[in-house]
């Protein structure tokens, strides 16, 4: 095994993470702000895809795919909060996990309805497409290098809006305490759907970047949707430094358990047997990874809430 | 009008036993199937409602327990029609078609694992518990799609419906038989339990875990019996869903299993005795008529669920008695 292969690998998974990062950023604000749950956020990931998808192929300009997935999710999440979500932030977990089921079911359906069954394709721009000559002679998808780049930017800015800004503000005094900020005069449902939306259009962006290296279709959204979840876990729910890292791990976890438990057991056993139970321990990494992290810390490595 | 909760449960066991009779008389062996899968997914529930209904957790990885249920009998059942000897590691022993035994196999593995699963995510609660269990589920669905041996993600087909001794399992209404026997089985074992000092002992865990300490009870230990008893009776409907469609595939594992299992029970109210019966019946009923109507019936289901969750509390047996909750 090259050393060329084992970078590539680790700038997949990072890759990966920052994607994952998009997801669990927004699922761990709402979760942090508004103490909600929201299994739905998954379908707007799929509603970014589809936009982006559908602008692409009406314009041809991925730019305006991007504009248009980020405003398509963040209007999906502003219409749902204000709908639904607005009144179970008091409601039991169950409910919020319930309410948020038949929302994935609609949003699912309706897709379909809209859409078809058949996934749309997503084209990775011209400009972006190919690889690149890293140093060391690497040779890796500028795409897959600007996915990092873009969230690595994303991480940095929602760092600077959550520390640096008047919003970021009201944002951590919401966590801490949320009569008192209403009672200073913070329009409180008004930050909720700015939060909810802003969570939303991260899972818009995530999905239409995703979308164009695998194909756009219903239900999409849900298998990363655990992922994410599986992050907040590790990282802690409700902190957006937890959510960083715990996608980092999970994103290097999952590539290079897929590539290396195989080569590992290879050591030791023929190479069919190895392969079966390399892969099929690899599925299940994260989880152990979770299960381990939990063990030692219940609430998560930045978790401080039970 | 209001019903009062008792008679409600009588009619619904007489519907239950009313309706395949009915389609046995008019020759309509489907309907037979129909209401049976509707019991067997409300003995899932019920097993489910062990801990959701009487000790507030709400396990969102149920499917785990009703896949092993599956896959205990399509293992065994594999063996036994292929003729090759099943090695456990330890020892080898032949496949069975025997119904009795798979169900205790079913049992037994489901409630080890639920043993497992529940020390571990047992150590958190509220959103924690709920996205730990959620990611056992994704864990197992991963492994048995990567489980080539029976299948992976194709999953396994057995030719021939498992047996039990004295009856034809082929007849549907023989087979129906079986699980609305289970199914009552399971009811009374479950009203015995909600009634029991282990029964009010976890519904007091629920409501202040700290005054059940105080009196010198464990509550991570009650609800550890809890999640194990609620594993091993949703492994049983599972091993009976996998007869009823002689089929057994990761989707057993699905996470939308564990959600909808969690419907069915919020459909007919939290913490019923019927609760999950009546949700099973009404959500098959739906997904039957519904599905003729459209092909995007779960845009409807997910609005009903919306409505019940948002405006209706105490789910169908709330509304048709006017309490709201089951434990007043």
């Amino acid at each position: 095994m090259s050393s060329i292969l084992i970078i590539e690998q680790i700038l997949n998974g990072l890759q990966f993470g920052v994607m994952l990062f998009l997801m669990a950023a927004g699922l761990t604000l709402i979760f942090g702000v508004m103490g909600l749950i929201n299994l739905a956020h998954g379908s707007l990931y799929m509603v970014g895809a589809f936009a982006a998808a559908a602008v692409a192929g009406a314009t041809g300009s991925f730019l305006l795919a991007l504009v248009a997935a980020l405003a398509a999710a963040a209007l999906a999440g502003a219409i749902v909060e204000m709908a639904v979500i607005r009144r179970l932030y008091k409601a039991p977990h169950l409910d919020q996990v319930l309410a948020t089921f038949a929302l994935i079911l609609i949003f699912s359906e309706g897709t379909r309805w809209v859409f078809g069954s058949f996934p749309l394709f997503l084209d990775i721009p011209d400009a972006l497409s190919g690889p690149v000559t890293l140093p060391g002679g690497i040779e890796y998808p500028l795409y897959r290098l600007t996915l990092i780049g873009i969230g690595l930017a994303v991480a940095v800015g929602l760092w600077a809006l959550i520390e640096r800004t008047r919003l970021g503000i009201q944002i951590r005094a919401g966590e801490n305490d949320r009569e008192m900020i209403a009672a200073l005069g913070v329009d409180i449902s008004k930050l909720y759907t700015l939060v909810f939306a802003l969570g939303a259009a991260l899972a818009g962006l995530a999905g239409a970047l995703v979308g164009a290296i695998q194909s756009v279709q219903v239900g999409m959204g849900e298998p990363v949707l655990i992922l994410a979840f599986v992050v907040i876990v590790i990282g802690g729910i409700g902190s957006v430094r937890g959510a960083f890292i715990g996608a980092l791990l999970v994103g290097l976890t999952d590539t290079l358990g897929g590539v290396f438990l195989p080569e590992l057991f290879k050591l030791f056993m023929d190479t069919g047997a190895a392969q079966k139970s390399g892969a099929a321990l690899a599925s299940m990494g994260i989880y152990v990874l979770m299960g381990m992290v939990l063990i030692w810390r219940p609430t998560g490595l930045f978790g401080a809430r039970a | 009008m209001r019903l009062d909760e008792k008679y409600l449960n009588g009619l619904l066991i007489a519907g239950l036993l009313a309706l395949p009779l009915w389609a046995l008389v008019m020759d309509q062996p489907f309907t037979i199937t129909l209401v049976t899968r509707a019991v067997i997914l409300a003995l899932a529930a019920v097993g489910l409602n062990i801990i959701l209904g009487i000790g507030g957790m709400v396990s969102f990885g149920h499917a785990v327990f009703f896949g092993i249920g599956g896959y205990a009998m399509g293992i065994l059942a594999y063996h036994a029609q292929t003729y090759t000897a099943l090695d456990l590691g330890f020892f080898t022993t032949d496949g069975t078609k025997s119904m009795p035994v798979i169900w205790l196999m079913a049992m037994v593995t489901s409630g080890i694992v639920a043993f497992f699963i529940g020390l571990l995510s047992l150590r958190t609660s509220g959103v924690y518990f709920i996205m730990i269990t959620l990611a056992f589920g994704q864990m197992f669905f991963y492994f048995a799609i990567s489980w080539a041996q029976y299948g992976g993600e194709d999953g396994l087909s057995i030719y021939v419906r498992n047996d039990f001794p004295g009856l034809n399992t082929l007849m549907p209404i023989q087979f129906y038989a079986i699980c609305f026997t289970l199914l009552c089985a399971v009811l009374f074992l479950f009203a015995r339990l909600q009634a029991s000092p282990f029964g009010l002992a976890l519904n007091a865990a629920r409501q202040t875990a700290t005054r059940v300490e105080t009196v010198g009870l464990n509550p991570m230990r009650l609800k550890l019996l809890a999640f194990v008893l609620s594993g091993a009776v949703t492994g049983l409907a599972g091993a009976l869903f996998a007869d009823l469609n002689r089929f057994v595939s990761p989707t057993m594992f699905s996470w939308q299993l564990s959600g909808e299992l969690i419907v069915l029970i919020i459909i007919g109210g939290v913490g019923r005795l019927m609760g999950p019966v009546i949700g099973a019946c009404v959500f098959v009923a739906l997904e039957h008529f519904l599905g003729d109507l459209t092909e995007f019936w779960h845009v409807y289901l997910g609005v009903i669920l919306l409505c019940i969750v948002l405006f209706g509390r105490g789910g169908l047996i709330g509304l048709l008695t006017g309490k709201e909750g089951a434990h007043v």
